[in-house]
């Protein structure tokens, strides 16, 4: 497990000078779907069977209603830029260069972080809502969903 | 608690601040509690309450040689010690507890006795953030702000001079880390830290302690020290993870918590002479005026680039200069609170006149938690 310095850089500790790979998630028991369908290239998340309406990340319940029934859903994984940073200092594994650390808006509503990939790490190429696929990024054992800028369909 | 009722009576931050690799965290903790201590005319006999985050609630009761009956270790980052404060006057209330001290010690720059943050692999942040290179703060509390700053139209420049702001505060207080004058221009011709934030815009790392102790009004009036009166109170809680806040352009929390102390207080933003707002990154006051209702939606930016929050402005705020430019040591909250209670008392080392309330916004994690706390000095 990774320390992070109050406000700085990961901590210099031999547990973190040891993760040269980009990190590779361990399924937990709420998430486990999850993973399993990007390791399939497939976008599942859950959709509150009361409402109908997708919520990210897994949960037990859907947290829409008191401890409401829940379904997996495997989604359009069509998403948009709703926000992002450029990091000057990445971690190691993301480096040397700048890493884009954006949050999307999947189509189906929830939104999540992710990175962005196919795209210079420039402000002028990254417009607000600018529209996204996903794809996947094999961490060892484990995919782990990016996006990829739609040409042509910038919103 | 009926506002009024309960009152801050010792309030000091360590010897010194800043960098102080020779003292731990515990230290830092200790040094301010005494120095608080003093401040009231109490002794360690006095002190029935102890709250401070985690582990240190107890360590620092032991340490100072205090047999508490209550302790409070809520822990849920920079604003935990507003939610200490608003837990001890409802224990007080209760006659759960007399007399509370509050700590806050932390070597965020040396890292002596310092814990640090640990990032567990099954958590949300592990699972949902870590993945993608999220290396400090800095790179994940700024997420939100394009968002906001593409729905309001706020530029660069706008940003920067929330930053530029709190330089003028601070150039006027010896204990203030960074001094040095600072322009718009400065700000944004620096390099980044994380687009769109440059150096200026994101808080100092520093080391410190500070401490508060509050009991009833009734007690306070047999001390030594002014009192300072809380008058309302408010705590919330969003989402663990960034990525996960509803609206990237408003704080849920920072709403909730501050209706509930104005509320509490039966006061309007018309009511507040002086303002502190938790500044881990010069984003933070843009939301936190826009979602107190200070402003309105989207003219918070222009707001503080008119000047409107620094010296002689109509809403003083960060008048100690803030995170960014006086101390930040992690959990930055307890300096924007000692600061309102040296303004209520009149002994600000840039102090504003006229200073009869005061209203302190506390963010915990990264727009994880919030906490509101209003104070007065006098009973109202």
């Amino acid at each position: 497990m990774p320390k992070v310095t109050a406000l700085g850089r990961p901590a210099e500790d031999a547990a973190h000078a040891s993760v040269s790979a980009k990190p590779s998630p361990k399924p937990s028991a709420e998430s486990a779907p999850f993973w399993a369908a990007a390791n399939r290239g497939e976008l599942m998340i859950q959709r509150c069977v009361t409402t109908g309406r997708f919520f990210f990340y897994p949960r037990t319940y859907s947290p829409l209603v008191t401890g409401g029934a829940t379904e997996w859903v495997t989604v359009s994984g069509r998403a948009t830029l709703y926000s992002y940073i450029i990091d000057f200092r990445p971690p190691p594994a993301f480096g040397p260069g700048p890493n884009v650390i954006a949050v999307v808006e999947l189509a189906e509503g929830p939104r999540m972080m992710t990175n962005l990939v196919g795209v210079e790490p420039d402000p002028e190429q990254l417009p607000l809502d600018m529209a996204l696929m996903v794809e996947f990024d094999q961490r060892g054992d484990q995919a782990v969903p990016v996006f990829r800028p739609v040409q042509g369909e910038a919103q | 608690m009926k506002p009024g009722t309960v009152a801050v009576v010792g309030c000091a931050e360590s010897d010194s601040l800043g960098k102080i690799p020779d003292h731990s965290a515990l230290q830092l903790h200790v040094e301010s509690a005494r120095n608080a201590l003093a401040d009231a005319g109490l002794g360690i006999e006095d002190i029935d309450g102890v709250a401070a985050t985690g582990n240190f609630a107890v360590e620092v009761a032991h340490a100072m040689g205090i047999a508490p009956t209550w302790i409070d270790n809520t822990s849920v980052g920079g604003c935990s010690y507003h939610l200490h404060l608003r837990h001890a006057a409802a224990a007080i209330t209760a006659g759960m507890a007399t007399t509370v001290l509050i700590s806050h010690g932390e070597s965020g720059r040396s890292q002596n006795g310092a814990a640090g943050y640990t990032i567990e692999d099954f958590s949300p942040w592990g699972l949902y953030e870590l993945p993608y290179g999220v290396g400090g703060l800095y790179s994940m509390f700024t997420v939100p702000v394009l968002r906001f700053m593409h729905d309001y139209g706020v530029t660069h420049e706008q940003l920067a001079s929330v930053a530029v702001a709190q330089r003028i505060w601070a150039q006027g207080n010896p204990r203030a880390l960074a001094r040095d004058p600072l322009t718009v221009e400065d700000v944004v011709s620096s390099p980044f830290i994380a687009y769109p934030f440059h150096r200026a815009e994101c808080c100092l790392v520093t080391d410190g302690g500070g401490s508060v102790i509050v009991t009833t009004a009734e007690r306070a009036a047999d001390l030594r020290r002014p009192p300072v009166y809380l008058l309302g109170t408010g705590e919330a809680a969003e989402s663990p993870i960034i990525s996960q806040m509803a609206d990237f352009t408003s704080s849920r929390a920072f709403r909730a918590s501050s209706a509930l102390a104005f509320a509490q207080a039966g006061l309007t933003t018309s009511d507040i002479d002086h303002l502190m707002v938790y500044d881990a990154f010069a984003h933070l006051p843009l939301y936190a005026l826009e979602d107190l209702g200070f402003v309105g939606r989207g003219e918070a930016a222009a707001f503080i680039e008119a000047g409107h929050t620094r010296p002689g402005g109509s809403l003083p705020m960060n008048t100690n200069g803030g995170g960014l430019s006086y101390t930040h040591t992690g959990m930055y909250g307890m300096f924007a609170m000692q600061e309102a209670i040296r303004q209520l008392r009149g002994e600000a080392a840039v102090q504003v006149p006229d200073v009869h309330t005061s209203f302190v916004q506390g963010v915990g994690g990264m727009f994880m938690a919030a906490a509101s706390l209003i104070f007065a000095n006098t009973q109202p």
